[in-house]
């Protein structure tokens, strides 16, 4: 009874726009796996398994993305750190993955994973007990992001670091990680990260049905992410998340405990990110360090700024069109003018277009409908 | 008075004159007399033949010894001392001219107990050359060896030198002997325990823990001493060391920063492409170099000069450009800054990375930054040196500029109550331009400097700027002694815990440190309080 | 809850704050009756905001007690925890929540439980409407209640602020500068809206214009370099030879 109109509450907070891209992914969840599976490969309306894949990869992306705009479209909390925690929850699935390497590795050890034997370790590190289990290491996926976030954000919004300063330091922290996953010490597989990966729950991570499995789920997920963070922008916090962007202290004398509020979010976020990770690593088959780098943090506020912060659907369009232009750019002949673009991106949009495509459109939206309001207005009046 | 000093002169001269002439003959004596001891070939003769040209101060008396010991002397058949060098070339003893020596030669003999004569001997002969390298490098061997056969050379080389540092060598060699030989009085054991502990670096802790057990407990004591003492003052030597590269790794913070600490601490402008200005410091004085290599060699060694107000005025142009394109527009956004700023770090990246291609590029050192002086037991580089007082200098420069200049004034009222100092005739924007492009030139400066201790590279500037943006943080925001505080002691902490954590880890346990630091002090170290910065 | 160690429902005792030196708070003694209102006025840099600050836990005494409803050290509390005592504030600046409706503004505003879990979980109740509507009317803001707040004018902010600290229902209103900004008869009925308040609540108003507080007829306060000056009724404390010259200046 609570969870039946619980959910008929969520689905009333949906918005047109959310019911659109809701229904889209409805779509792609059902229609993928028929025109990837069933339809011929000779078919125009077939879907090649690359293009599978890059889906999937755009769209835990835009996972990643919402997961941003819930704090920094929603809360103001600017976050350089949401790429270490989608690397964290890529960490967790490909640790899983190694483990079910098992005898296949190139080394053939039944426990090690072939990296730990080339350094000579004798014993699996206590960290890597676990995840031969794939619901521990599901559960790790977002624990550990989450437990990152909820212990960083515990002291950070305790001591009130805020705005840049907030955006500094978890850059600070990704830096810190990026350093750490680079050291083989960590038994992280250092500079090479975890790949090689041979299935995932016993089938093969390369075969279609894997791959095509792989989306849907990703689908699902987006589908989920953005369903938890409509209800909490919709919900009262929401509004609570929204005063305390626009003004912090007016917002705690109104007697709200404003560190508890970001702390929150900034862990749901973490932990969404995380998910985004671990459904990432699978269907590009590797992790690496490389995934902790600063810029790659400061690219997913690009991507939610072009789409429209503070609009979720718009986090995520943002985040599939700039990743689109991504791969435009760098598999032609245009690879070199690609950072020119992406600059560009960033300098326009935070110039031009502050509110991404999706406020703007919006905005545009709003005016016609108050002038189409106003012109009903005072036609009769006259 | 100048005709006395003349006089005295020529007759100086003179008498190096005669001497110049005596002194071939007597030469050719002694080896003609060797030369006759080595035909005989049988050990004891050989033996008083290097005894003879140890004695001498034949020139060629080490090469003949070296290759006697190495088995490349002959005699030849008219009784010419002849040795092949370690290439094989042949040379007459006497003359030094190349030689030709058959195959069917066979070379002096020697044995054992010779060879031991033979490097004796050759120590004897190095330790009074006229050479002052070979003069150190000889006392340093004996110093290693500490054997007595060398004593009385030795004392010899000591009454003869006039060099004072290698005489404190000689002096120590003696003193090393005359711990470790056995039977010496315990008096002279604990004078010379003495000398060795005063000298106190690591070649006199071999000596002192080599005392003989017949030695008195007071001298085994003593060395004991001695030992420790020495210890200590290493370890305190490394500590400085240590110490030094940390103020060296603190001043490349310290400039790569003060930029950042006028744009960011003093205008609260969050400028992401601070890296890419120090980068593009780096790159100018490669093109300065590259020109001059080309044009002008013989300037090479002002190049960095030149390329100090080059860099300043390029990035502090191209500051001057972003700030009126970009952050003007963003002021009071400060998150949209850190994306635009972002925008244009990846632009300047790119665009560097298209002209000058994505490898490292050279850039050299001119000639007083190369080398390297001793303090103490400290080893201190020329271009290490540079950088710390370039460092110093700029900051000095900057603080001088802020406080005293009419331009530090209109600065520091703008960023205080921008309302105010533009109604009261400031123009607010030109003074904001010139601003950030103070702080972009400057970071230009740091990239001439960097640019020689790291690689000239587009990725320069990504490898500082969130080692910049923790030092300004930590030093807290708007207060340049914090952030010369602040980088000084990031730099010499991050130098002390490398040796327990390795560098990376050092780093880490930094930044990890500096996040929580900013949770206690969110204003850094040097915090400025009151009711107008809460807001 | 330690025992009550005054009647007093605000009692300031000997509080002292510096910035950097500079003393903005001198030893300053100040008590408030349940159910009592206070003027306070003093020049600029006489302590008043300060004051406040220290009242709402934004500032921390250097020494001194604070102590609300007679046992509560407000100097070991935040912001949010003594907002949730019952102390409520309006900002000398009208800080409203400019993207939300001025709906919105008092539902944040109401007092409920405002933890997040409840929060996040909130059904609107038939009593929260109920109190919405009348503080609607009470603040003449029942037209623009679907209104982005950031489209206000200056005096409708202030009288939604005002709301705002009516929703929250608190013991004690700390009111700065009310009347800042607005016209004569928007300050006229902003006095007669806050002795209606005082009613049944106990203010403290910090305010310039005199001729307000001559509206407000209530006891008054002067501040003067971080410390109590005069105190009294209006007339008398304008009668005071300190008073006039601090006002005038020596």
């Amino acid at each position: 009874m609570h969870r039946s109109t619980l959910m008929s509450r969520l689905f009333a907070r949906i918005d047109s726009r959310g019911r659109i891209f809701l229904g889209l992914l409805a779509a792609g969840i059902v229609l993928m796996p028929i025109l990837n599976l069933v339809v011929p490969p000779g078919s125009p309306l077939h879907v090649p398994t690359w293009l599978v894949s890059l889906m999937g990869k755009y769209l835990c992306y835009a996972i990643l993305a919402i997961a941003l705009d819930l704090v920094w479209g929603y809360c103001g909390i600017l976050s350089l750190g949401h790429g270490a925690f989608f690397a964290l929850g890529g960490y967790a699935m490909g640790m899983y993955l190694m483990r079910q390497i098992g005898t296949r590795g190139v080394y053939g050890h039944p426990v090690l994973p072939d990296f730990m034997v080339f350094l000579n370790w004798k014993e699996l590190p206590w960290f890597w007990y676990g995840f031969d289990m794939f619901p521990f290491a599901l559960a790790m996926v977002v624990l550990v992001p989450g437990l990152l976030a909820f212990a960083f954000g515990w002291l950070a919004f305790r001591s009130r670091v805020t705005g840049v300063y907030l955006s500094i330091i978890t850059q600070a922290m990704t830096y810190a990680l990026l350093l750490a996953f680079f050291r083989n010490d960590m038994g992280f597989g250092g500079n090479n990260g975890l790949t090689d990966f041979k299935d995932l729950l016993g089938f093969s991570i390369q075969s279609n049905g894997m791959r095509v499995t792989l989306l849907v789920v990703t689908m699902l997920a987006l589908a989920l992410t953005y369903l938890v963070a409509r209800f909490i922008v919709t919900s009262k916090a929401g509004k609570v998340l929204l005063a305390v962007r626009d003004a912090e202290s007016r917002t705690r004398f109104l007697g709200f405990r404003v560190e508890h509020y970001k702390l929150f979010v900034f862990t749901i976020s973490a932990m969404m990110a995380g998910l985004a990770g671990a459904l990432y690593v699978p269907q590009v088959g590797i992790i690496n360090p490389s995934e902790f780098q600063p810029g790659n943090s400061i690219e997913v506020v690009i991507w939610v700024a072009v789409g429209g912060r503070g609009t979720l659907v718009g986090a995520a369009v943002g985040a599939i069109l700039v990743n689109l232009a991504k791969t435009l750019f760098t598999t032609g002949a245009l690879a070199p003018y690609w950072l020119f673009a992406l600059g560009a991106l960033f300098l326009l949009t935070t110039l031009f277009l502050p509110k991404g495509v999706i406020g703007t459109l919006e905005e545009w939206r709003n005016r016609k409908r108050e002038k189409a309001a106003l012109a009903a207005n005072t036609v009769p009046a006259e | 008075m100048a005709i006395r000093s003349l006089l005295h002169c020529l007759a100086v001269l003179g008498l190096l004159g005669l001497m110049l002439a005596q002194a071939p003959a007597a030469r050719a004596n002694t080896l003609s007399q060797a030369t006759a001891l080595f035909a005989a070939d049988n050990f004891s003769d050989t033996g008083k033949a290097i005894d003879l040209l140890s004695a001498s101060d034949l020139p060629a008396a080490g090469d003949v010894l070296e290759a006697l010991g190495d088995r490349r002397l002959f005699v030849t058949q008219d009784k010419a001392l002849v040795y092949r060098n370690k290439a094989g070339a042949g040379f007459d003893a006497l003359t030094g001219k190349p030689a030709d020596i058959p195959a069917s030669l066979s070379a002096v003999r020697i044995n054992n107990r010779l060879r031991g004569t033979i490097e004796t001997a050759l120590g004897r002969l190095t330790l009074q050359s006229p050479d002052a390298n070979k003069r150190r490098a000889a006392a340093l061997a004996v110093l290693k060896s500490r054997s007595p056969e060398s004593e009385a050379a030795l004392q010899a080389a000591v009454r003869a030198e006039k060099d004072g540092s290698i005489r404190e060598i000689q002096q120590r060699a003696l003193a090393a002997i005359t711990a470790t030989a056995p039977n010496r009085p315990d008096i002279d054991r604990l004078a010379a325990i003495e000398v060795l502990r005063d000298s106190g670096d690591r070649d006199s802790l071999t000596p002192l823990s080599l005392i003989p057990d017949t030695a008195g407990e007071g001298v085994k004591e003593a060395a004991k001493r001695a030992v420790a003492e020495i210890n200590n003052r290493l370890a305190l030597w490394a500590g400085a060391q240590n110490a030094w590269y940390g103020v060296s790794l603190g001043s490349v913070l310290l400039l790569a920063a003060i930029g950042l600490a006028i744009t960011f601490g003093v205008m609260g402008v969050i400028n992401m492409a601070h890296g890419e200005m120090v980068m593009i410091g780096a790159y100018v004085t490669f093109i300065i170099q590259e020109v001059i290599r080309t044009k002008a060699p013989g300037l090479f060694d002002y190049s960095l000069l030149m390329a100090i107000p080059a860099a300043f005025v390029v990035a502090g142009i191209i500051g001057i450009a972003i700030e009126r394109l970009v952050i003007r527009h963003l002021y009071g956004r400060p998150l949209e800054t850190l994306l635009a700023t972002w925008g244009i770090s990846l632009i300047l990246q790119q665009a560097v990375r298209t002209i000058f291609g994505p490898t490292n590029r050279e850039v050299g050192a001119p000639g007083f930054m190369s080398g390297s002086f001793n303090l103490g037991l400290m080893e201190i580089t020329y271009g290490r040196l540079w950088i710390v007082g370039f460092a110093l200098l700029v900051f000095f420069a900057v603080l001088a500029l802020l406080r005293f200049t009419p331009m530090g004034l209109q600065m520091r009222a703008v960023t205080q109550n921008r309302r105010m100092a533009a109604s009261m005739g400031i123009r607010t924007g030109k003074v904001d331009a010139l601003t950030f492009g103070l702080g972009s030139g400057i970071a230009g400066l740091a990239g001439v400097a960097l640019s020689q201790i790291d690689n000239v590279s587009p990725n320069l500037g990504q490898s500082y700027i969130i080692d910049s943006f923790m030092v300004v943080v930590f030093g807290g925001v708007g207060n340049l002694w914090g952030t010369l505080v602040a980088a000084l002691s990031l730099g010499v902490a991050n130098k002390f815990l490398e040796p327990f954590a390795g560098a990376v880890l050092g780093k880490i346990a930094l930044l990890v440190f500096i996040i929580l630091f900013i949770q206690k002090r969110p204003r850094g170290l040097f915090a400025l309080k009151g009711r107008a910065i809460e807001s | 809850m330690s025992a009550k160690v005054t009647d007093y429902l605000l009692y300031l005792d000997g509080v002292c704050v510096a910035f950097d030196g500079f003393k903005a708070i001198n030893s300053l003694n100040l008590t408030i009756r349940p159910g009592e209102m206070r003027a306070i006025i003093g020049p600029n840099g006489a302590g008043k905001t300060t004051m406040m600050d220290i009242i709402t836990g934004k500032t921390k005494p250097d020494v001194g007690d604070v102590l609300f409803d007679g046992s509560v050290d407000l100097t070991e509390l935040d912001e949010a925890a003594i907002a949730n005592l019952g102390i409520g504030r309006k900002f000398q600046k009208p800080t409203v929540f400019d993207m939300h409706t001025v709906e919105d503004n008092l539902r944040l505003a109401l007092k409920m439980d405002r933890r997040v879990r409840r929060t996040l979980f909130w059904k609107t109740s038939s009593g929260e409407e109920e109190k919405l509507t009348k503080i609607l009317a009470t603040i003449r803001l029942t037209d623009l209640r679907e209104t982005l707040a950031g489209g206000l004018s200056h005096g409708q902010k202030q009288w939604l602020e005002i709301g705002m600290l009516l929703a929250q229902d608190p013991k004690l209103l700390l009111v700065d500068e009310p009347v800042a900004g607005m016209t004569d008869a928007e300050t006229e009925a902003t006095a007669e809206l806050l002795k209606e308040i005082a009613k049944d609540h106990s203010v403290i108003v910090v305010e310039h214009d005199m001729a307000f507080v001559r509206a407000l007829d209530c006891r008054v306060t002067v501040l003067h370099e971080g410390s109590v000056l005069a105190e009294g009724a209006l007339d008398s404390v304008s009668a005071d030879q300190r008073v006039i010259e601090v006002y005038l200046g020596r």
